[in-house]
């Protein structure tokens, strides 16, 4: 079904070096609107930094990036930005030392008419969306440190939708959550795949995203050993694909798949 | 007086809770904050007893107020620079030369072009100098944001260059006299406003603290976040008003030397009196000009986009910039604005000496790092207040005037002064540990 449309992302041939070490190597990956895409490997397979090329954090070396179908110039995070990409890193990039409304405004704050910040306005529309994300926050006037991972990765997560995200990409969504947020954070992304977002979500544990995604791309030493829709593959056959790179049957194999001898 | 009323008030209307506590609680003040004040209080009465009474004088805390002016100008601006985790050394030679330009174009180059005393030299002079340095500083940051050279390293460079600059200028020569107009940014006997400006601008400062209070209060109302209590509102409105005239009355306690007085009279025909004319100071010029820097960079700091993302970066830099900001124009306009605040501290402190020399600002950056360290700005970034930071050069400068009043030798005055600057950042370290 979803081969019929243009997608909504396709990321063709992207290589990446750093000092000589093939960081992603000739990778392709897709997504369509409304589509939960998961990006699986172990760590160090690549699929941060194919993802972070994305999200304009790093600059490729080659290879194309095609946004419904048109060519993409992304340099930057403001540039991915302007196309409605929108990341929640792994590492909860917030600024620790400034409150949640900040947090979800830095960059693109709200002023009055005098161009002076207007907190109160950032701060009731952060109550709104908080309020639809995480009904129990309430701690709107400390510095983020001061929060649990919970209540700071729902603080990423509110930054992430606030400004009509198209593309949301989700770096271990779950990884530094308790059991109810974790719960919480797949409601949400049944919800938001509903509205028609595209969403990547980069893990290297399976048990995480198998059940949330429609399809996956399993990366192994920066190349891309291939791709499967859910329903056509066993969980235990993707992890031979993320352990050993071998290619189950219902799977498309890519340029990292295994040889046969 | 007035405090401590109150806090016996808060004390008997509730025995059970410690009353120290309900207070700090209930005026949401900020404890670090108080704590310096405390402590500089201390240092104040200490130099009082030990000189017996020389310290507390209107006379000196009018210096006092004045000698600090020019750090703490310099302080505000140092803030920002730490707080993104970044240092200036440079601002001390930044404030020489730029004192030294705008010292050769007032005595030197422009009365020849408009005529002595010119009412636009002082102008032209000033404009030039916050120029310069603002491009000076701007050169600083650009080479740290875009060239990623440590601002360490750039800033250690800047001290050599424009200390070395400011020789090169008139080969060593000190320059004088300055503008007439342009020394009253210096202070002095005329740099001041007088008692009735010096009361008019405190009653300003008192309606402006009221209001401030009263505005936060109806935003809190109107968004249903919780109130203080209005006896916690009414105290914080109490104390604030009674410091700034307190203030005001011991500025205007200062009269006038003798001799100024006598001349002042006859030239405006006034008979002498018996026990002396008695004509106040007032605030002075500098001071003014001080503050009206840190109201303006409270206002940047807090309330302008570039003041949030000067902290934002100095919270997690990485964090800023995937949020899309431009985290090398911002470190670029921070060291653009440390330099425009040398140029006033330059303006000041050349007015003050009514000459530019090779050797103005030495040490100076010193004590500005020293005293935003000591006002609660983390060198690990992030953290930091203006408020803070110009608290902190007014206690260096007490320090400093208390010793020249005990006769304590200079060499003797930095051992002290540097080690107090060791022990206020253990013992803040000590605070922070426990707040967390």
């Amino acid at each position: 079904m979803s081969d019929k449309h243009t997608p909504l992302v396709e990321m063709r041939n992207i290589s990446i070096s750093f000092g000589g070490i093939h960081a992603v190597d000739n990778a392709s990956v897709d997504l369509h609107a409304g589509e939960v895409v998961a990006l699986l490997g172990h760590n160090g397979a690549g699929k941060s930094t194919l993802i972070k090329i994305l999200s304009g954090a790093y600059r490729r070396d080659a290879g194309e990036i095609l946004i419904n179908g048109q060519a993409a110039d992304i340099n930057n995070p403001r540039d991915a930005k302007q196309y409605g990409i929108e990341t929640i890193y792994q590492t909860l990039a917030v600024a620790d030392n400034v409150d949640a409304a900040a947090n979800l405004y830095l960059g693109r704050e709200l002023r009055t008419p005098w161009g002076t910040l207007d907190d109160v306005a950032m701060e009731a529309k952060a109550r709104e969306v908080m309020g639809r994300l995480n009904p129990n926050f309430r701690r709107f006037k400390e510095p983020v440190k001061a929060l649990s991972g919970g209540q700071r990765q729902s603080v990423a997560i509110a930054r992430a939708i606030l400004f009509d995200a198209r593309i949301l990409i989700m770096d271990e969504p779950t990884a530094a959550l308790g059991p109810q947020e974790t719960a919480q954070v797949g409601e949400l992304i049944t919800q938001l795949k509903r509205e028609g977002i595209g969403i990547f979500l980069i893990s290297h544990d399976i048990h995480d995203v198998f059940d949330l995604a429609d399809r996956v791309f399993v990366m192994k030493n920066g190349k891309v050993v291939g791709h499967a829709r859910t329903e056509d593959v066993t969980k235990d056959e993707v992890l031979g694909m993320i352990i050993l790179g071998k290619v189950p049957p219902g799977a498309v194999p890519g340029p990292g798949a295994m040889q046969e001898a | 007086m007035a405090e401590a009323t109150n806090v016996n008030r808060a004390a008997v209307s509730t025995p059970a809770e410690n009353p120290m506590k309900r207070l700090l609680r209930a005026t949401e003040l900020d404890t670090r904050l108080l704590g310096m004040i405390g402590a500089m209080l201390i240092i104040w009465i200490g130099f009082d007893i030990f000189t017996g009474g020389l310290f507390l004088t209107p006379r000196n805390l009018w210096n006092l107020s004045v000698q600090t002016a020019s750090v703490a100008v310099m302080a505000t601006g140092m803030v920002l620079v730490i707080v993104t985790r970044n240092i200036d050394l440079s601002v001390g030679s930044i404030l020489g030369f730029v004192g030294m330009i705008m010292g050769v174009l007032q005595a030197e180059i422009l009365p020849q072009i408009l005529g002595f005393e010119h009412p636009l030299i002082w102008v032209i002079a000033l404009a030039a100098g916050l120029l310069l340095g603002a491009a000076i500083g701007a050169l600083h940051g650009s080479i740290i944001a875009f060239l990623n050279v440590p601002s360490f390293i750039v800033t250690l460079g800047g001290l050599l260059v424009w200390r070395g600059a400011t020789w090169f200028v008139t080969s060593g020569r000190t320059v004088a006299p300055m503008d007439a107009t342009f020394r009253l940014m210096g202070g002095g006997t005329n740099g001041s406003i007088g008692a009735t400006w010096s009361w008019i601008v405190g009653l300003l400062a008192c309606a402006a603290i009221v209001a401030i209070i009263l505005n936060s209060r109806r935003q809190r109302y109107r968004f249903g976040f919780p109130l203080r209590p209005v006896w916690a509102e009414v105290f914080l409105s109490g104390v604030g008003c009674a410091i700034v005239l307190v203030a005001v009355w011991v500025v205007n306690s200062y009269p006038w030397p003798i001799n100024i007085a006598r001349n002042y009279a006859e030239a405006n025909g006034i008979a002498w009196p018996e026990g002396g004319l008695f004509i106040a100071h007032g605030i002075a010029v500098p001071v003014l000009v001080a503050l009206a820097v840190g109201i303006v960079m409270t206002f940047i700091s807090t309330r302008l986009r570039f003041g949030r993302y000067v902290f934002a970066i100095g919270g997690n830099p990485e964090a800023a910039e995937l949020a899309g900001i431009k985290t090398r124009w911002v470190t670029v306009k921070i060291f653009a604005l440390m330099g425009a605040l040398c140029a006033i501290a330059a303006a000041i402190s050349t007015a003050r000496l009514n000459a530019a020399t090779n050797a103005q600002g030495e040490l100076d950056e010193l004590y500005t790092i020293a005293a935003a360290v000591i006002g609660g700005t983390s060198l690990a970034g992030g953290t930091g207040t203006i408020a803070g930071a110009m608290l902190g050069a007014l206690v260096m400068q007490s320090l400093q005037s208390g010793m020249v009043l005990l006769g304590i030798d200079t060499p003797f005055q930095r051992i002290v002064v540097g080690i107090v600057l060791v022990v206020a950042v253990w013992l803040d370290t000590i605070y922070r540990g426990r707040s967390r």
